[in-house]
């Protein structure tokens, strides 16, 4: 029995940036017709491995052989020549043209967009990703523009298609369509590659996986035939941390309430939101559930004041604060820290110290209208210590910090604020597995303390293990929250892509053949 | 009252036609993300070095124009120099282009003060030019006129009908993703800043050459500022771009004609006319905030590396 020539051999592939070895040594190889995992944290190095195999970036050493030959990718149409396809993780589309329009760009042929068109239809239709290539790009979900991406790759006939992180932003059941459109890719004989550091997803989906941990490759292995366990300790060196959540046993009271809260996006493609209510307890955790874009940035706004909207819309603490600005909520203790770390949440060309006196000047750090620094640097320096931010210390730059440890940082500082709510946004986004943890940790901690948490978030797992109740925002609605052990991550996939108004008409209609 | 009508109009085509070359090529510019004020100072460069070669040579507007093109484009490409292999704020760029550019025009154009040149015949076109009405004010213009409507068309078509016209858009919204998927952007947009450089050279030739067949120091007036607001005013497309000129055109001819009739209104007043009306009704048309950010190029005027 002889093996067959892989489809794609990658032979110590190096890559280092300034102060960083993004890939040291990397070696993979995927056969004809194999989805193949690259596993890894973010950070890990998955991503730069990816742009240089598909020619986005140059390796500093190595060499990568396609079906056997030695080939150098100069630029990405080079790649496409060879038949190789990315779907990027920011995708590559322009929101202000069509989707035939967008896909156009791409192909090297005769610019003939009606014929076009027609294809697009059909390659869509095949592969069951739904399109209509009339649509402009910016009134599509984030789902569908994966589709367009993954349409657009495959027009070109690829022999090899990559795919970086492409869960992170669908709802379970598009997971389940994008999987079998893989499936069937595969059977084809397309080999793929696998970028991603859910391990459940790799165990179901593929079959081989090369792990690396700090652009290194820790060790190969066939999913199926491990444990998440044993995944996970290759790919972090330990085990998988789990957070501890007790019961809360102080006062219950509602802390925030939001009324028949509605807005018009003020941005060009945003969302509006319609008639929101929901109301938050001390002690509690409020998962609210959906994929960004569908008003959760409005949202956000309004409730941290950054938008104001109308007086009553909004009750903290018995108090309307609807129409109050960010700073006069602070005032009252209500802080938030936005999903934009990097300009929203941290002044990224300011030390720790000035960053940390943006929001907590209102603990002692002024007199008479002067900033003490040293209080400053005092508060910072205790944030740094409590919450193991890991840098040189309080002086150095935000923007030197990694998403993790940046994080932390905004997260503990509002934590020392000891506010009555907290609203924090996707705050594990792009952060490592034990930096997450820790996050975790610290909002159940908080929570149990007596301060109700609103968590807006696109992770279903984080949603599950931290919240309380869970209620979902798509399309500017907020459905009803319901507690965590009452709901399902399918339940909740199925409302973040809209459907709720009928999984309410028949609970209630089931309520009332109960109540008769 | 109509027969008093007919110079007006007819006027008004030639007045606009610098501003339709600049400001077609100002939008192309735009398109694609890159913002030149230095609009004014290739028209002023084109202006005098399609003035000199129409003296030097003897062959009229036939010379002027491309001279004027070649220099525009010439100076366009210090500001793409600066703007876009190094990257530095767009904005200063262009202002220092104006200013360079005046200078310079202003420099060359000592020998020529007191030169005037034949200027251009008008080339009817037969059997239109004898419409009643229409026929004088829109088939009896000058051959460069005609162009200017066929730089339009052209214009309007491609960037509408043409894969290019895709990809300058797509490179104006996200220079990064057209990077990704592997488009040469700053050779792109270097070849954009080029046809604008171009377009505003040919306008000001127009003006030196054709419509005022003399050199004037600084004669192109504030026309290339114009044609940047025109830009912004018709949010990025060429048929409101060509109204809006017409309408700067229709103005300052009637001003003319006003300052003719002898009305009781300072001459100062009359000649800012044009500016302000144009301006005044571009902002009524476009005050809607979100056609104007639909429409706007998402990442005009931040420098790109790749």
């Amino acid at each position: 029995m002889h093996s067959p020539v892989p489809r794609l051999e990658l032979l110590g592939i190096t890559k280092r940036y300034p102060g960083i070895v993004a890939c040291a040594e990397v070696s993979l190889s995927v056969l004809p017709g194999e989805i193949h995992a690259v596993l890894g944290e973010n950070g890990a190095g998955k991503s730069t491995l990816m742009k240089i195999i598909y020619g986005a970036v140059k390796a500093d050493a190595g060499t990568i052989l396609l079906n056997g030959h030695e080939v150098s990718i100069a630029n990405p149409a080079q790649a496409r020549r060879h038949g190789i396809g990315m779907v990027f993780q920011h995708f590559s589309l322009f929101e202000t043209l069509s989707v035939v329009e967008n896909i156009s760009l791409v192909l090297d042929e005769p610019f003939d967009l009606p014929a076009l068109a027609v294809r697009v239809k059909a390659v869509s239709e095949r592969y069951g990703l739904p399109l209509d290539p009339k649509r402009m790009v910016h009134s599509l979900s984030v789902g569908e523009r994966q589709r367009v991406e993954i349409v657009r790759c495959l027009l070109q006939d690829p022999k090899l298609l990559i795919l970086d992180e492409p869960t992170s932003v669908l709802t379970p059941q598009a997971v389940q369509t994008l999987f079998e459109t893989l499936r069937q890719l595969a059977s084809e004989g397309v080999s793929i590659l696998y970028i991603s550091h859910k391990l459940h997803e790799i165990q179901s989906l593929c079959d081989g996986a090369t792990i690396i941990r700090h652009g290194k490759v820790t060790g190969t292995a066939i999913p199926r035939q491990e444990t998440a366990a044993s995944l996970a300790r290759m790919m972090i060196g330990r085990e998988l941390p789990v957070c501890q959540a007790p019961a809360y046993e102080g006062e219950k009271r509602t802390v925030l309430t939001v009324e028949a809260l509605s807005l018009i996006s003020e941005e060009p493609f945003g969302t509006n939101l319609e008639d929101i209510s929901f109301s938050v307890n001390a002690g509690e955790i409020l998962g609210i559930a959906g994929i960004s874009g569908n008003g959760q940035a409005e949202l956000m706004a309004a409730l941290s004041g950054e938008t104001t909207v109308e007086k009553h819309s909004i009750h903290f603490d018995g108090e309307a604060i609807g129409h109050l600005n960010a700073g006069q909520r602070r005032n009252r203790g209500l802080v938030f820290v936005p999903e934009e770390r990097l300009g929203r949440g941290a002044v990224p060309p300011f030390s720790l110290s000035h960053n940390a006196l943006l929001t907590a000047h209102r603990k002692g750090m002024k007199n008479w209208g002067m900033v003490r620094y040293s209080k400053a640097r005092e508060f910072a320096d205790q944030c740094v210590a409590r919450f193991d931010v890991r840098c040189g210390g309080s002086g150095d730059d935000a923007r030197s910090l990694s998403g993790g440890n940046l994080q932390k940082f905004i997260v503990g500082r509002e934590i020392m604020l000891k506010p009555k709510l907290m609203i924090v946004a996707q705050p594990t986004w792009g952060v490592d597995v034990g930096a997450s943890a820790v996050l975790r940790q610290a909002l159940v901690d908080l929570s149990r303390n007596g301060v109700a948490i609103v968590l807006i978030s696109e992770e279903l797992e984080e949603l599950f293990e931290i919240s309380d109740r869970i209620a979902v925002l798509a399309e500017g609605r907020l459905s009803a929250a319901q507690p965590r052990g009452a709901t399902s991550a399918e339940s909740v996939g199925l409302k973040m892509s809209g459907l709720f108004d009928e999984t309410s008409t028949s609970q209630s209609s089931e309520v009332s053949h109960a109540s008769a | 009252m109509i027969e008093q009508l007919i110079p007006i109009l007819a006027g008004t085509l030639a007045a606009a036609t610098p501003l339709i070359f600049a400001g077609l090529g100002e939008l192309v510019v735009e398109r694609t993300g890159v913002m030149n004020l230095g609009v004014e100072g290739m028209m002023l460069v084109g202006a005098i070095a399609g003035f000199a070669a129409a003296a030097e040579t003897g062959y009229g507007v036939a010379a002027g124009l491309p001279a004027g093109a070649l220099a525009g484009a010439a100076t366009a490409m210090i500001f793409a120099f600066f703007a876009l292999s190094l990257a530095a704020n767009q904005a200063a760029c262009g202002l220092a282009l104006t200013i360079f550019g005046i200078g310079l025009s202003a420099f060359i154009g000592q020998n020529y003060i007191s030169y005037s040149l034949p200027g251009l015949k008008p080339l009817p076109i037969p059997l239109l030019a004898d419409i009643p009405l229409l026929g004088p004010v829109l088939f009896a213009q000058d051959a460069v006129v005609y162009l200017s409507l066929a730089a339009y068309a052209a214009v309007a078509w491609t960037l509408t009908k043409t894969r290019l016209g895709l990809l300058l858009k797509a490179i104006g919204e996200s220079p990064e993703s057209a990077h990704a998927i592997g488009y040469p952007v700053i050779l792109i947009r270097f070849g954009a800043v080029a046809f604008g450089g171009a377009m505003a050279g040919i306008g000001g030739a127009y003006l030196s050459t054709v419509y005022t067949p003399l050199w004037v120091q600084n004669m192109s007036a504030g026309r290339g500022w114009i044609a940047v607001a025109l830009v912004v005013f018709a949010t990025w497309k060429p048929t409101r771009l060509l109204f809006g000129a017409y309408l700067f055109g229709f103005v300052t001819i009637l001003q003319f004609h006003a300052q003719g009739l002898g009305i009781m209104l300072p001459v100062q007043f009359l000649a800012a006319l044009p500016y302000l009306a144009t301006i005044v009704v571009l902002v009524v048309i476009s005050r809607d905030r979100r056609v104007l950010q639909n429409n706007l190029p998402a990442s005009l005027g931040k420098p790109f590396l790749p």
